[in-house]
């Protein structure tokens, strides 16, 4: 393996803060969640990385459990949005906040 | 100016340019299709690192059905447009940006200046054979059989929870 | 042995107490309250008397005897229990309270009739012989200090009793209020006294304390300010100059208060501490001359006061005030048996005096104005009668008591102290003479100045038949105590039986020389002859020819009135003390301390706390990604940790 692991790495830092200024950026919540969505893949690329560099298997096992979840996470995720939307009709998050002092 | 440079490249600048514009974009709908764009850059670049499994599942997994699922509810609730960027508590999003900028630079400073324990550099051949389906499918089924088998488990939960939560009547 | 039992006398009246006070609204029979008051006191008395009797058949070294109850505080080296103790001291001191106590409570059966809180003054008579009990047979300083603050607090509550009523310029209970708050200062003495005690000693058990105190090693200026503050805490309760002046004011409360508290009993509390307390006295020789000082002083000034006032009761409070003087004035030239002699036998007499003129009150329908009386003597021929005894005995006529008593304290600051106390000892009873056969001329002889509408009648046998009792005792009560030259071998009994209590305390004392039976002789017929003068001046003016009194008067008005004022002490205090103390009190205390600073400091904190919240709870506003940037910020923070670490 010709290339280093940082660059990897850097790619995937990079995606990791492009995630995070997604969350806190946006008013849209479907677009927070692909943000969320984005930030986990950042993981999974880290994971697989390094996996594929200590020449172990385990790292892409793991990242095999991630998507699982990503997917479970992302399936609910969605049905509270859209339960959140026929209650308040509007996906604005600055709107739904209920729970403040 | 190996052929992995090259593809490392491309794809990088691929899934790069398609993360920052997915979340700078006003319209919801084009968002989802640059964040599919990025799935697409992020499977090339498991290919080079010889992860074909991994590669495969990220785009029947993650582009084929969490994306979709993402557009069917876009297209469903139909969500207004965004307004302006900097309409909105503008300092709180300057704020913001500043922050991931400073984690940004510091996560650079600690990847280049941590001492790393093992050694990273393993043959290609140990590279490949990590990556093969065998492999990954042998210690699923041997040592991760408990965590695959919650996984089903978690899967079912959510597919439940789903039904419940986006019902129109209890 | 019944002094094992001697506990009963004490718990007897605080369970009359109890019953009383508890049921007492319930119980509609006077009789049947007056009956349990007084039957706890009576029945005190009795096991006192067969104690008393029980111990005189003992020899005279295991005459001390102390029953322990339980252990009451023990604390590192602080060993307090509640403990009686049985000696010829405090039998003595027993017998008078309980003795003079049961008479007085079955009188007020009598005077107190048909008064609406008729069992709360039984109650509180029960009350105050508990606490006198436990002050005269405490074993320790800590329980005769809890007996000292009982008979105060009793003393206010009984002062106080018809709360209702006015009395000269304020109330009643502002009379009580004054007795409570001068007695105060002088506990604090007393406590301070305690104090240097414990430091000093390191007990405060009373034998432990004296053995301690007799034995050599302790400086004389330890002493000397153990005694100071013990002998404050004395002049505040046996109405001492400086703080005598509640007692005139405590004659607000009814006759049988002030006869039983006043009189007899807690007034006496002070002469009975410094007499137990004799070996710390005479260690420092310059407190005892200080209390023999205050005592003689007190007598005259007290009895020039007396000379004037025209209200029955405060005649015979100064009359109190001044006799106490005696008493001290005894203890201070290390006489001490004759002081507790004198107390005895003013006991009786003080306490007849009282209790008579409270039955010329009842007769007279409240009329305390003695200029308003006049020839009572045809209408209460046995409240005269022993009025007339009581008055002889206080002028120290022989063979009555008062002679003996009076005459061995003459006779003892004549030969202990120097010739100045005596000769003012002895003016003084020309003045004792005189004030109380001007009261009883006025009173029970000469022209009716009656009013038309009252109708003085005697009173009931249930007052008159105590008169007759005490009057009984004020007359044979000296005979205990006559002295060596007339009842020739074994000296003085009564000195005889206090002996060993006094004996390591009398043999501190510097003696001066001796002198002959004929000197003693001498000065017991020259005070005969003052009172006799007094007893013929006082007729002479009043009964034949009372516009001389009225001719004195404008003659040397001035004099009449700084003795009416009783020399305007009560306004000096006033001025000196009081009015600074509440002026001080409302303008700093209450405004600046109480309301600015620590209702502030209070109320600052609440608000401070209520601003910080108020800031605070802005972060919570409910929007997630407002949340999640503050996470982020922690996260930076971590990092920054973690690579400053690396």
């Amino acid at each position: 393996m010709e290339l280093s692991i940082e660059y990897y790495l850097i790619l995937s830092a990079f995606m990791f803060i492009i995630g995070v200024i997604g969350v806190l950026i946006r008013r849209n919540a479907i677009v927070v969640f692909m943000s969320i969505e984005l930030m986990l893949n950042s993981a999974n690329l880290t994971m697989v990385a390094f996996s594929s560099y200590l020449g172990n298997s385990i790292g892409q096992l793991f990242v095999f459990f991630v998507m699982t979840v990503a997917a479970a996470e992302a399936a609910i995720g969605l049905a509270i949005i859209i339960a959140m939307f026929r209650n308040k009709k509007t996906l604005n998050i600055d709107e739904i906040n209920i729970l403040k002092w | 100016m190996s052929l992995q440079f090259i593809l490392f490249i491309l794809f990088g600048l691929i899934s790069a340019a398609s993360s920052v514009l997915m979340i700078t974009r006003k319209d919801v709908v084009v968002s989802a299709l640059f964040l599919v764009l990025n799935f697409a850059g992020l499977a090339g670049i498991y290919i080079t690192l010889n992860a074909q499994f991994i590669a495969v599942v990220q785009v029947i997994v993650y582009a084929g059905a969490i994306m979709v699922l993402f557009l069917f509810v876009i297209m469903l609730l139909r969500p207004e447009n965004e307004k302006k960027f900097l309409e909105a508590n503008p300092s709180i999003k300057i704020f913001a940006v500043i922050i991931g900028a400073v984690i940004f630079f510091q996560l650079v400073y600690l990847i280049f200046f941590s001492s790393a324990h093992n050694p990273v550099n393993a043959s290609v051949e140990a590279s490949i054979k990590a990556g093969t389906i065998e492999e990954i499918g042998k210690q699923l089924y041997t040592n991760y059989i408990l965590p695959f088998e919650a996984a089903g488990f978690l899967l079912l939960a959510a597919t439940i929870g789903a039904l419940v939560l986006a019902k129109k009547k209890f | 042995m019944m002094t094992e039992y001697i506990y009963l006398t004490v718990f007897l009246p605080l369970l009359g107490f109890l019953i009383n006070g508890i049921f007492g609204t319930k119980i509609k029979n006077e009789k049947v309250i007056g009956i349990i008051g007084s039957s706890a006191v009576g029945l005190s008395f009795i096991i006192v008397v067969i104690s008393f009797f029980q111990t005189l058949s003992l020899p005279e070294e295991s005459r001390k005897q102390i029953v322990e109850l339980f252990t009451w505080i023990q604390a590192g080296g602080l060993n307090v229990s509640i403990a009686y103790q049985v000696d010829q001291l405090s039998l003595i001191m027993a017998l008078v309270v309980t003795g003079v106590g049961f008479i007085i409570h079955v009188y007020s059966i009598g005077y107190m009739h048909g008064d609406k809180s008729f069992w709360r003054f039984f109650a509180y008579l029960n009350l105050f012989i508990f606490a006198m009990m436990n002050l005269i047979l405490a074993d320790n300083f800590v329980l005769l200090f809890l007996g000292w603050e009982g008979v105060g607090l009793c003393s206010y509550l009984l002062i106080g009793f018809w709360y209702d009523r006015k009395f000269e310029k304020s109330t009643t209970s502002e009379a009580g209020k004054k007795a409570f708050v001068v007695n105060r200062i002088g506990d604090f003495g007393f406590l301070l006294g305690m104090f240097l005690i414990y430091l000093t000693f390191g007990s405060l058990n009373f034998t432990e304390v004296f053995a301690r105190a007799d034995a050599p090693g302790i400086p004389e200026s330890t002493f000397t300010f153990i005694a100071l503050f013990l002998f404050i805490g004395a002049t505040g309760k046996s109405a001492q100059i400086p703080l005598y002046v509640w007692l005139p004011d405590a004659m607000a409360g009814p006759t049988p208060v002030s006869a039983l508290i006043h009189a007899a009993t807690m007034v006496t509390a002070g002469v009975y501490m410094v007499a137990r307390c004799s070996i710390i006295f005479v260690s420092a020789p310059a407190i005892l001359t200080v209390v023999a000082v205050v005592g003689v002083v007190t007598a005259l000034f007290a009895a020039t006061i007396g000379l004037v006032q025209n209200d029955i009761k405060k005649v015979l409070a100064y009359s109190t005030i001044s006799q106490l003087g005696y008493m001290f004035l005894a203890l201070g030239v290390g006489a001490f048996s004759a002081g507790i002699f004198h107390l005895m036998t003013h006991a009786f007499f003080k306490a007849l005096l009282f209790l008579g003129a409270g039955s010329i009150i009842h007769a007279m329908h409240e009329e305390q104005n003695i200029q308003a009386y006049g020839g009572l003597k045809k209408y209460m021929p046995h409240t005269f009668i022993t009025f007339l005894i009581a008055s002889l005995a206080i002028s120290g006529i022989p063979p009555l008591s008062g002679f003996f008593s009076k005459d061995e304290i003459l006779w003892s600051s004549f030969a202990n102290g120097n010739v100045l106390f005596w000769a003012l000892g002895a003016f003084t009873a020309l003045l004792t003479a005189f004030y109380m056969f001007r009261l009883v001329n006025l009173t029970f002889f000469g022209k009716e100045r009656i009013a038309k509408d009252k109708h003085p009648h005697e009173s009931p046998k249930v007052m008159t038949i105590p008169l007759m009792a005490l009057a009984v005792l004020s007359v044979i009560g000296g005979l205990i105590g006559i002295p060596a030259l007339f009842s020739g071998e074994g000296g003085n009994k009564f000195e005889h039986w206090l002996e060993p209590i006094f004996k390591n305390s009398e043999l501190k004392l510097s003696h001066y020389q001796t002198y002959a039976h004929s000197t003693e002789i001498t000065l017991m017929i020259v005070s005969v002859i003052l009172a006799v003068t007094g007893i013929l001046v006082a007729r002479n003016i009043y009964l034949k020819n009372p516009s001389f009194a009225d001719k004195m008067k404008n003659k040397f008005n001035g004099i009449y009135k700084i003795l009416w004022n009783k020399y305007f002490i009560d306004e000096f205090y006033d001025w000196l003390i009081v009015t600074p103390i509440y002026r001080l009190s409302e303008s700093v205390l209450w405004k600046i301390t109480d309301a600015k600073l620590i209702d502030g400091t209070v109320n600052g904190l609440a608000s401070i706390v209520n601003s910080i919240s108020t800031r605070i709870r802005k972060f919570e506003n409910g929007i997630a990604q407002f949340y999640a940037l503050i996470m982020a910020v922690g996260i930076v923070i971590a990092l920054f940790w973690i690579i400053f670490t690396l």
